[in-house]
Formats: C-alpha cells, structure tokens, sequence
C-alpha cells in the first residue's frame, strides 16, 4: 500500500473536502477501506469501480437491510449494476456522516425506500419495505391482511394530497417531524 | 452528487472572482476574499483537529455497532461527565490547590495542617486512612488543611477569595454547560413532536439504526421491528377494552401506596443509621467492627440496589403501557435517591449543629487560655511586647472542624458507591456470564435462553447512578477539594472497565430502544440534581458559620464575608458603593418582578405560535383537499376525453 497510486493526492482532497461533509480523517479512512476492495488489476485504473458484491461484504452495509438499495442509488455506473467509485463512496459516506444535514439525509432516505426508481413510494415500495425490515425468514414477515392494514395505515398518515403515494415533500414532511431519524441515519467507517 | 467538472468550475470562478471587485476597491475585495477563503482553510482545519481529539471514538463505535444506539448514549454520556469533571478539575486544582501546596505553608507548620499528638501514632495505620482518618485528613484533600492568610506567597495569590469563587464558579460553569447542551439536543430535530402523528410513519421511515453492523443485532432489530409493528396494528384495531376499571385503579392506589410506604422506610432508615453512626463516633474506633463503622455508606448502597427491582416488581401490578411504567419507574427511582440524599444531608445537618455547639466551648477555652498565658507572661516579666505561645503545633487544642467532617462523609460515600458499582458489575454480570457459559454443559434447563441467562445492559439504571454520583461531587467539591480528582479518576476507570464488562459479558436488548427524546430527559434530571445539590451550599456558605481554626475563612464571622473584605479593601471605593446600590432590596424587587412578566410574556407569545401553527396545518389540509377534488375532476374530464396527462 505504498504506492503512490494508491495515496491520494493532497489537491484531491482539499477538493473533497470542500464539496462533502467528511473530515479529512474520514476521507484518508475510506481511500483506505476503498482500496482495500478493489482487486489487484483494478488498483491502477484511472477511476476504478468496486463492484456491487465487494461494496455489500462491508460490516458497516453487511447487517443492513437496505444495502442493495444504498448501492444502487449512489452507483453512478450506466449499467445500473450498482459498482461504485471512490467518488460515489464518498457521496455515500458524506450522505451518512454526522454533520450532513436533514434535507440531504431525507433526500437519500426517500431515493433508497424507492424500489421502483419512479419517484413515488407506492403501494408497492412500501410493501418491500416492510418486508425488509421484518426480516428475509417467513417466519417473522408479517400476513397479508396485516401488512394491507400498516400500509393503509401509512398513507393515512403521510399521504396529504391523498393520491395513493408519498412523493418527496410528503415523505421530507413526516421525516421532519422525526426526532430519531437524524441520528440513526448515519453510518461511520 | 460529486460534479466531475469540479476542476473547470474553479477555474471559472478564480478567473471570474477578480472582475467582481471592480474600478478602485479591486484590490481591497480581492484581499477580503483571500482573507475570507483562508479562514474557511483555517476553520476546517481546526474542526479536523477538534474530531480528531475527542477520545474513546472507536471504542464507542464498537458498542453501538453491538448494541444499539442507545446503550451507546450512555458511554456517550459518560464521556461529556468525564469533559465536564475535567474542567472542574483543573479549576479546583489550578486555582486552589496548586497555590496553597507551592506557595503556602507546608504540612506541621500550624496547627490546623498536622496531625494531633493524640492521633499521631495511629495516623499512618491503614485502617484509619481508609475511613480518610490520619494523613489524610490533614491534606490538601479536605477544607480543613487550607489556611486563611489573605494573601500568600510572592503573587499576593488571595487563596480564601479564590477558594470561594471557585466552589460557586464550580456551579456556574456546570450550569452554563448543561443548558448549551440541552439546548443543542433540543434543536435536532425537536424533542417531543408529535406524539402519536406519525406512529406508523415514523416506524417504517426511521426505525432502522444504521450504525448496526453485528448480524446478532440486526437480527434482534428485526424481531422487535416486527414485534413493534404487529403491537401497532393490534393497538390500532381493538379498542380499549375496560375489563375492570375499578379493580384496575384499586391496584394502581395499592401501588402507589407500597411504593410511598418503601420510601418513607427507607429514608427512616437512613435517618436512623445516621444518627446511630454519631453515636459510634463517641466511642472508641478499636472496638468498632469495619461494618458499624461505614454503616451509613453501605446501607445508602444497599438500598440504591434492592430498591428498584422492588419497585419494578411492584408496578405490575400496575399493567401500564411498557413506555409509561418506564416513566413511572424512573420517576421513582429518582424520587428514591433523592429522599435518600436529602435524609442523609438532613442528617448532616443535625450533627453540624452538634459539631458547632462543641466549637463555642473549646473556642471560648482556647481564648481563654490564652488571656490566662498573657496575664501571667506579662506579670512575670513585667513587659507588653509578648511573643506568641510556643507550643508544638500538634499540641494545640483544636475544634472539631465541622467542614473537614462533611468532607470527609462525601468522599466516603463517592467511595463506597464506587466499590459496589464496580462489584455490581462484577458479580452481576461477569459471575453470572461465567456461570451460565460453564454450567450450561451439565444443567438440566438450558441456562441461556431460560432463567438466568446472560445479562442486559440497565440503560436507566446507570444513568440514574451517573447523574447522581455527579449531584454528590457537587455537594462535597466544596468541603473536599480533591472529591473532583478522585471523581476525574473513577470515570475515567469506569469507561474502560464498563465498556470491557458491556462487550464480553451482556446481550443485545430484546427491545433495542432507541436513544431519542431520552437525551433530554436525562439533561433535565442532571439540572434539577444540580439546583438540588447548589441549595445546601449556598445556605451553608451563607447562614453557618465557619469554624474558628480551620479551613480558609476561619475567624470570620460567615464565609461570604472574604468577598466584602476584598471590595472594602483592594478593589476602588466606587465599586464598593455599586455593590452597596446593587444588593438593595429596593432594587432586587422590581427585578425579579420584571422577570416573572418577561417568563409570563415570553409563555403566551409560545402559546400564539403554536394556534398560530395549528391553523397553517389545517390551511394546507383544505388546501391540498381543494387541490384533490380538482385533480379527480380532471382525471375524471381527462378521461372521458381519453387522453390524461402524464405527470
């Protein structure tokens, strides 16, 4: 690890320092658990991309049950196959830090829970959501009947204009109101 | 997103930075903005190095990923008490101890710094400095070692004016820092909210903890997820069922009532052991087993750690909702230490007074004693130039110092709460872990998942202990200096010593909380301990008076009086008349009244917002009810006319 390909450059990260919530600590420690992911050939690419299954055997992403999500919304690839950048690893971790603030967080927060990518959290999203959070087993999912009950019961709660779905200001209204949300929203290398 | 053209846009701007500042004030704002720039540099830099000092990072990182934010705001608690000891540490230590060691008198020097003839051969006996006998109450550790020279040494350093700004600063600076932190939690995100608004919302929206990085955990956070959800809906659906509200409010006064009547024995009790330990004091300390000598120590431990479970067993009778029998439950636990403390300082009080009332006769014989020796040294020797008595200073007769004795009652009792934490810990959890772990193999019942089982970290329980060890050093720090060192030291072993026993030996809650409103909650606890812990020293630096031998206001008729001494005879003659104007009731009066209508105007205009807030939610309501009775008629337009626009 004493390359200098793999030391990064002191203008690279004044630069990142500017444009993310990371301290220069925090960035040095994701070049660091960066590189560590990519493999040999990779390290001296340009830009390499770490992909999808390398970025989930993380233990900060490994327990999470939205870590498939969390790699596909910060994956800037064309192949939508959810690889990452040190850049984008940067966004993710800047997203998550301590000091990013509840419009960024509730911003992200809205783009993960959105399964479909359409903009919207409907019917649909929150029922996988719902069942990410129970658990992948089948015996700690909830039954039809229940899960048609906490979903109607959501969009009681949340759905203002009452079209069915929870759209971006809706869905940054209730997270708002949360006294939790900033502070589990977070992850640290 | 991070732009990848980063590099053109900040040659753009540098380019285009210069042509602002245009015509004469170019270079001044091309300055200003070098100037701004570098100071951004600067302060980021700083914040860096700031982060990068806060200690135990890691180690806390590896309790949350284990255990949930929550057990993790205890350590995270922990930290900012050992913060806030620190500076109280270095203030006491820096400002009164350190002037009276380097440049005061040393030890044997007068007769308040030695060890009476009496005691002498016993002082250095382990037994007798453990009970801070000896030595040790005669050290820089207690008020009584403190002399009372207005100034000292080469600086003029005015050691009694310094010790008393020192021990009410103590309560200032605590003050001030528990406020800006309350009032930093409040502003994230808003303590309180919406109770109840967004129950399911809230659940599906925040409920994960993203720090979780153990599978254990995490499977544990699904379960009770699961569980939280399944109750809701429960919750939501049925209605309350009275099944028997009679007998249910009977249970509850029943309750209420064993609860009060175990308090009210408790504080009998302390009051009795209390009294019964002056009694001990008047006997000989040989024949006292170690028991009868720290009785009062020991039974304040004990009932600090029967009582709660008691009081937990209790409540079911109860059947509260588990977050209101929470409530409940710390709001008792409170009530239980705070009656504890109050009986124990009542208690104190009374064997002050009995302390004080010894002092006027052997004062009265002292001073007499004295007039006796200069009568008769004058009619000998037929002069009036007299040298003082020479007498060996552990000869003289002293007082009994009401203030070392207090001293020393708070440090024993800091220190016995010390032990039986630390041997909570270690029998509660490590004997335990250990026994089920290597048992297990040959008993009959599976002794992890079945009784015993391993053990849950008390998240109320230390915290309650934490803030209420802080209320004891406020009290004491007065009376013993060195109570905040030794405080820095127990912290600072606790840290290690718990996150070692809260990694090897407990499990993940069942219920993995959430470390949310509680955060001020338990603020406002360490507040009210802090005015609970400011008011007996207040009164005793205003109403008592100090002992006429020892500690740094001695001869004086109340401790205060340093500070008027000090305007009347350092500081100019008008401050001293603006003190005068200041402390006049006549002026003191319309200010408080003053206050009292700034609180009450400051209440209603609170009150406007919140209608005020209200009747915006209701507009929007209409609004986006109006919003969607047009939408349905245009869909319903749009459709008949079979095209509908794509949003």
């Amino acid at each position: 690890m004493g390359t200098t390909a793999s030391q990064l450059r002191k203008d690279l990260l004044s630069e990142y320092q500017e444009l993310t919530f990371l301290t220069k600590r925090e960035i040095i420690l994701a070049h660091k658990r960066f590189s560590e992911l990519l493999s040999k050939e990779d390290r001296n690419v340009p830009t390499p991309r770490v992909p999808m299954e390398k970025v989930l055997s993380l233990p900060e992403l490994k327990s999470n049950p939205f870590r498939k999500r969390i790699s596909h919304v910060f994956s800037t690839s064309d192949m939508k196959d959810g690889s990452l950048t040190f850049e984008d690893f940067l966004d993710l971790l800047s997203a998550f830090s301590d000091s990013a603030t509840l419009e960024i967080k509730s911003h992200y927060a809205f783009r993960i829970f959105d399964f479909d990518d359409d903009g919207t959290l409907d019917g649909g999203d929150l029922e996988k959501l719902v069942n990410c959070l129970t658990g992948e087993t089948d015996d700690t999912r909830l039954t039809t009947e229940e899960m048609r009950q906490l979903i109607s019961n959501i969009l009681e709660e949340s759905d203002i204009d009452k079209d069915g779905t929870v759209n971006l200001s809706e869905f940054q209204h209730v997270i708002s109101r949360s006294p939790d949300f900033v502070s589990s929203f977070k992850i640290v290398l | 997103k991070i732009p990848f053209m980063v590099p053109e846009c900040q040659a753009f701007v540098e380019e285009f930075e210069g042509a602002l500042g245009k015509g004469k004030g170019r270079k001044l704002y091309a300055y200003k903005v070098m100037m701004a720039k570098k100071m951004i540099k600067f302060n980021r830099d700083f914040d860096n190095f700031k982060t990068a000092c806060i200690p135990w990072e890691r180690k806390i990182k590896e309790v949350e990923s284990h255990f949930g934010s929550s057990v993790a705001s205890y350590f995270i608690f922990l930290r900012w008490m050992y913060g806030l000891n620190l500076v109280l540490f270095a203030f006491m230590f820096g400002l009164v101890v350190l002037p009276e060691v380097m440049m005061g008198l040393p030890y044997g020097s007068i007769p308040r710094k030695t060890v009476p003839r009496a005691e002498q051969d016993r002082a250095m006996d382990i037994s007798v400095l453990l009970d801070f006998g000896g030595y040790c109450k005669y050290s820089i550790l207690f008020y009584g070692f403190y002399n009372d020279e207005r100034t000292i040494g080469v600086l003029q350093f005015r050691l009694p004016l310094s010790y008393l700004l020192v021990g009410v600063g103590i309560f200032g600076y605590s003050l001030m820092v528990v406020i800006r932190t309350m009032a930093r939690n409040s502003d994230e995100g808003g303590d309180g909210g919406d109770d109840g608004q967004f129950t399911f919302a809230f659940k599906m929206f925040t409920s994960w903890d993203y720090l979780i990085g153990n599978p254990e955990t995490a499977d544990n956070k699904y379960a009770s997820i699961t569980t939280s959800f399944k109750e809701s809906i429960v919750d939501e659906q049925e209605n309350q069922k009275d099944e028997n509200i009679h007998l249910r409010r009977f249970l509850r006064v029943l309750a209420n009532f064993l609860i009060l009547c175990s308090l009210g024995g408790s504080g009998f009790l302390i009051y009795f052991v209390v009294k019964r330990s002056q009694e001990f004091a008047n006997l000989d300390q040989d024949e006292l087993s170690w028991f009868e000598k720290n009785e009062v120590e020991f039974v304040m431990s004990l009932l600090g750690l029967v009582c709660p479970p008691l009081f937990e067993t209790i409540a079911e009778l109860e059947e509260y909702h588990p977050r209101i029998a929470l409530k409940w439950q710390l709001g008792r636990i409170f009530a239980l230490f705070l009656g504890n403390l109050y009986t124990f300082l009542f208690a104190l009080f009374d064997e002050v007074n009995a302390k004080l009332e010894k002092e006027k006769s052997i004062r009265n014989a002292t001073i007499w004693g004295l007039n006796e020796y200069y009568s008769n040294y004058s009619s000998y020797h037929n002069t009036t130039d007299i040298p003082p008595p020479d007498i060996h200073p552990a000869d003289v007769i002293r007082g009994p110092c009401w203030e070392t004795a207090v001293g020393i009652e708070f440090v024993k009792l800091t220190v016995s709460d010390i032990q039986v934490t630390y041997m909570t810990i270690l029998i509660g959890d490590f004997l335990r872990a250990m026994i089920v772990r290597f048992l297990n193999y040959c008993w009959c019942w599976d002794l992890e998942a079945g009784f015993p089982s391993y053990g849950e970290f008390d998240i109320s329980g230390n915290v309650l202990g934490l803030i209420f060890n802080q209320g004891m050093i406020w009290m004491g720090a007065f009376y013993a200096p060195g109570l905040v060192g030794l405080n820095v030291l127990r912290l600072l072993t606790s840290m290690y010593y718990q996150c070692w026993a809260v990694m090897s030996c407990n499990v993940p809650h069942e219920r993995v909380f959430k470390a949310s409103k509680s955060n001020n909650f338990y603020m406002g606890l360490l507040l009210l301990v802090l005015f609970l812990s400011l008011l007996p020293v207040v009164y005793t630096i205003m109403t008592l008076p100090p002992s006429f031998d020892c500690g740094p206001f001695s001869g004086r008729e109340q401790m205060y009086n340093v500070v008027m001494e000090t305007i009347e005879n350092d500081l100019p003659a008008f401050i001293g008349n603006i003190f005068t104007y200041a402390t006049n009731p006549g002026l003191i009066l319309p200010a408080v009244l003053l206050m009292v209508l700034a609180i009450y105007y400051l209440n209603a205009t609170s009150k406007n917002y919140q209608n005020a807030n209200l009747e915006l939610k209701k507009k929007m309501q209409m609004k986006t009810d109006r919003n969607s009775n047009k939408k349905s008629s245009l869909f319903s337009i749009g459709k008949s006319l079979g095209i509908w626009p794509k949003i």
